[in-house]
């Protein structure tokens, strides 16, 4: 309220400018509290503090910076000693002594820090990374929220076994923590949240500490079974100087572990029944790590022209020779006298039939694929895990031989095993099943082209005609395809050449949505530096988990060709409720006010979605929705010229369901 | 349940499930239940099938083979009772199978032969 003041009136302005040079003075003096005294007037008002009159007045008082150097810095140099290219992360305050260090001190590069706009897609960037160079990548978070975020593709990780390393800021010192609601979130224990999915975690308490941990976590991470790793990180380490430490400090040096190989013995009994087996077949997963993988597979299979059958979780087997049945499975396993299972994920699924009708009080119908009597032999890595409360397992298979190891790593002495027995009588019973299986790979791919051209011209689009259009624009290409949804199926494996490790990259390994757009992003971002082309095909409800990841793309300038599935919906959800309705004889619900093509919960309509504005809004080049199948080919090809000259492509497609 | 009398049991559904008038069975309908009925799901909105349900058409089986089968199924696809899918439209639907037009021979289209 105003009054009346019969006191002379002083300038606020004025007041402040004398008060500031008075308190500008006093930061030195001996007086330092002692009021302005110069002016005889009395103030008007309250009379401000020191600090209110540094603000106001742009009057800085003189922060001296840290003295020494801070222990990220060497956090930093142990990182660096790694050779890790890039950090995928969102900024968070528990981190910040190690962002800064990163940026600064660290150059940012190698690694460099990569902007992510979700936690869940800074870990599946660095999985898709993985997958496409064999390098493992970092992430950080803070260790609370941000690692909460991250949890489901750091599930997605382990079940993939794939190596991620993961980092969580946290303010363990409850005694020091600044307020705020930064470290008001602080925990005991960050890593407890991701403990029954990471191989192992360590919270260090010491520069030393954190040297020797993330050099062990890497180690860990890059044995098989691969697998991500955590290290929380404090934030009083992080910030404060080395002092005294610095001189002690050193890091440790990096030596890969050889991976572990199955018994020699059990190999040697395999390569005897594998050698006199008259139908064997051999079933590949998650087996080929590398190239490398692929030729040992290819060689082992040529000794004994055994067909093998590849369920494509990695790119195990090219699809143009002529002993890759996988189109033929279901016949080659009712036939089997032998199956050797190398890092399969469901042994028991592969020689057993399930059926999801419901019977048997609910369980469903259950039958052996296999012919009594036929050798099960299995080389898994998996094995080697010893615990984990979130499983990645199906129904237990009992087996005639069990090698817990590296399938990779056991190829080499199993083909030597191999050779070493192989009996002179055989090779002409080699050569007659070669024969069989060079015919029945020509009449697969015949079936597979005349099946592919069923519903050409159909709108929505075929998914095979999906799959050809893209392969048209791609073929000449040194091309990776970096991710394909379930409802994609196996359609560019029937239509496109596969020969190469990085020609299919394989599913996110949890089932978790919300994998395929960042993973995609980080595959493309380490294919980037290996010139070759990245090619997604994304479905439409897994990209709406974490569409930030395409700003991530335009920031970073990842040229990536991501081509959306666009069906509509949750597709194997869709089907799931069509499933239980009818089993319980009810018509499924496809809502009363607005009809959906689907169960209610189920669809992604009405309103549909406009896919190209969000990706042309985060800075991509996109077209679509494309709904008529004669348009899709000349607009893929302006995407892929697009990609060519180093930018991100969207291309939507109004796709069949499957 | 023994296969034989699984066997009687079809047979005798097959003739029960003929349908009463195949010729005022409609195509258009048909179409718009296939998709209302969730059969596009697995088997494509032309039937011609895919990676979670086998193809339907061009060419479809025989009404009365067909029918049974959807009728009775115990196998991966669930079955449409009557109470769920109605004979009527389970005919228009069929007859919207029966006008999907024959595929092409592969050899026919560019980008199957590359």
């Amino acid at each position: 309220m105003a009054r009346k003041n019969s006191r002379p009136e002083v300038s606020r302005r004025k007041f402040l400018a004398g008060a500031a040079v008075a308190g500008a003075a006093v930061t030195t003096s001996a007086n330092a509290a002692t009021p302005p005294t110069g002016a005889a007037r009395i103030p008007s008002a309250v009379r401000p503090t020191a600090h209110q009159v540094a603000l106001e007045a742009n009057v800085v008082t003189e922060v001296k910076p840290i003295e020494g150097r801070a222990g990220s810095d060497f956090m930093v140099d142990v990182i660096k000693s790694l050779d890790i290219d890039y950090c995928y992360a969102n900024p968070a305050s528990s981190y910040r002594g190690i962002h800064e260090s990163l940026i600064n001190y660290g150059k940012n590069t190698k690694p460099e820090f990569i902007t992510c706009m979700h936690e869940e897609s800074s870990v599946a960037m660095a999985h898709g990374y993985y997958k496409a160079s064999g390098k493992p990548q970092m992430m950080l978070c803070h260790g609370t929220v941000g690692l909460m975020h991250a949890t489901m593709a750091v599930y997605n990780a382990w079940a993939d076994r794939v190596p991620v390393i993961l980092m969580g800021g946290n303010d363990l010192d409850a005694a020091k923590r600044a307020p705020g609601v930064p470290t008001y979130h602080s925990a005991q224990d960050i890593n407890a949240i991701v403990r029954d999915f990471t191989k192992w975690d360590d919270n260090p308490v010491s520069l030393q500490h954190f040297a020797q941990s993330m050099v062990r976590a890497y180690k860990m991470a890059m044995t098989p079974p691969y697998e991500p790793v955590m290290i929380a990180i404090d934030g009083g380490l992080q910030e404060e100087p080395m002092g005294e430490h610095t001189g002690g400090l050193y890091i440790p040096r990096y030596v890969k572990s050889a991976p572990p190989q199955a018994e020699v013995g059990a190999l040697r009994e395999t390569a005897k029944l594998l050698v006199n087996a008259e139908h064997p077949v051999i079933v590949v997963d998650r087996t080929a790590r590398s190239q490398n993988g692929v030729n040992l597979l290819v060689e082992l299979a040529e000794l004994i022209q055994a067909p093998v059958v590849d369920q494509s979780n990695r790119m195990n087997f090219p699809n143009t020779h002529h002993l890759c049945q996988s189109t033929q499975a279901q016949a080659l396993i009712r036939d089997a006298d032998l199956i050797l299972g190398l890092e399969v994920s469901d042994f028991w699924n592969t020689v057993n039939l399930f059926i999801d009708n419901g019977q048997d009080h609910g369980l469903g119908i259950r039958q052996s694929r296999i012919k009594p009597g036929t050798k099960l032999i299995t080389i898994s890595s998996v094995e080697l895990n010893q615990k984990s409360n979130y499983q990645d397992f199906q129904r237990f298979q009992s087996v005639d031989i069990g090698m817990a190891g590296d399938a990779e790593a056991s190829l080499p002495s199993l083909i030597e095993a191999v050779k070493s027995v192989l009996p002179s009588d055989r090779k002409a019973a080699y050569e007659k099943r070669g024969e069989a299986m060079k015919r029945a790979w020509r009449q697969a791919i015949e079936r597979s082209r005349q099946a592919a051209a069923v519903g050409w011209d159909a709108s929505p689009i075929s998914v095979p005609r999906l799959s050809a259009e893209i392969w048209a624009q791609i073929k000449d290409l040194d091309y990776s395809l970096v991710v394909s949804r379930a409802g994609i199926g196996s359609w560019p494996n029937r239509l496109w050449k596969m020969e190469r490790h990085h020609q299919w990259l394989g599913g996110s390994g949890g089932g978790g949505l919300g994998y395929g757009l960042p993973a995609g992003v980080g595959a493309a971002h380490a294919n980037k530096a290996l010139g070759r082309f990245s090619v997604a095909l994304q479905g439409d409800g897994d990209m709406m988990y974490a569409p930030g990841a395409l700003w991530t793309a335009a920031r970073h300038k990842i040229p990536f060709l991501s081509v959306l599935h666009n069906n509509k919906g949750y597709h194997q959800e869709v089907m799931h409720l069509q499933r239980m309705s009818n089993r319980r004889n009810r018509v499924a619900n496809l809502g009363t006010e607005i009809k959906d093509n689907g169960p209610v919960g189920t669809r992604i309509e009405n309103p549909d979605i406009d896919y190209s504005k969000i990706a042309s809004g985060m800075g991509w080049w996109a077209s679509g929705p494309v709904e008529d199948p004669k348009a899709l080919g000349g607009v893929l090809k302006k995407a892929v010229e697009v990609v060519k000259s180093g930018q991100p492509a969207f291309v939507d497609v109004i796709s069949q369901p499957r | 349940m023994s296969m034989n009398w699984c066997g009687l049991v079809a047979i005798a559904a097959s003739l029960l499930l003929a349908p009463a008038d195949a010729s005022a069975a409609s195509a258009e309908k048909g179409k718009a239940f296939f998709i209302q009925y969730g059969c596009f799901q697995c088997h494509g909105t032309v039937g011609q099938g895919g990676n979670a349900g086998p193809k339907l058409a061009p060419d479809p089986l025989p009404y009365e083979a067909l029918a049974n089968f959807v009728r009775t199924t115990n196998r991966q696809m669930p079955p449409y009772r009557e109470a769920v899918l109605p004979n009527e439209d389970l005919a228009d639907i069929y007859a919207y199978l029966q006008s999907v037009p024959k595929t092409p021979d592969y050899k026919t289209i560019p980008l199957l032969n590359e």
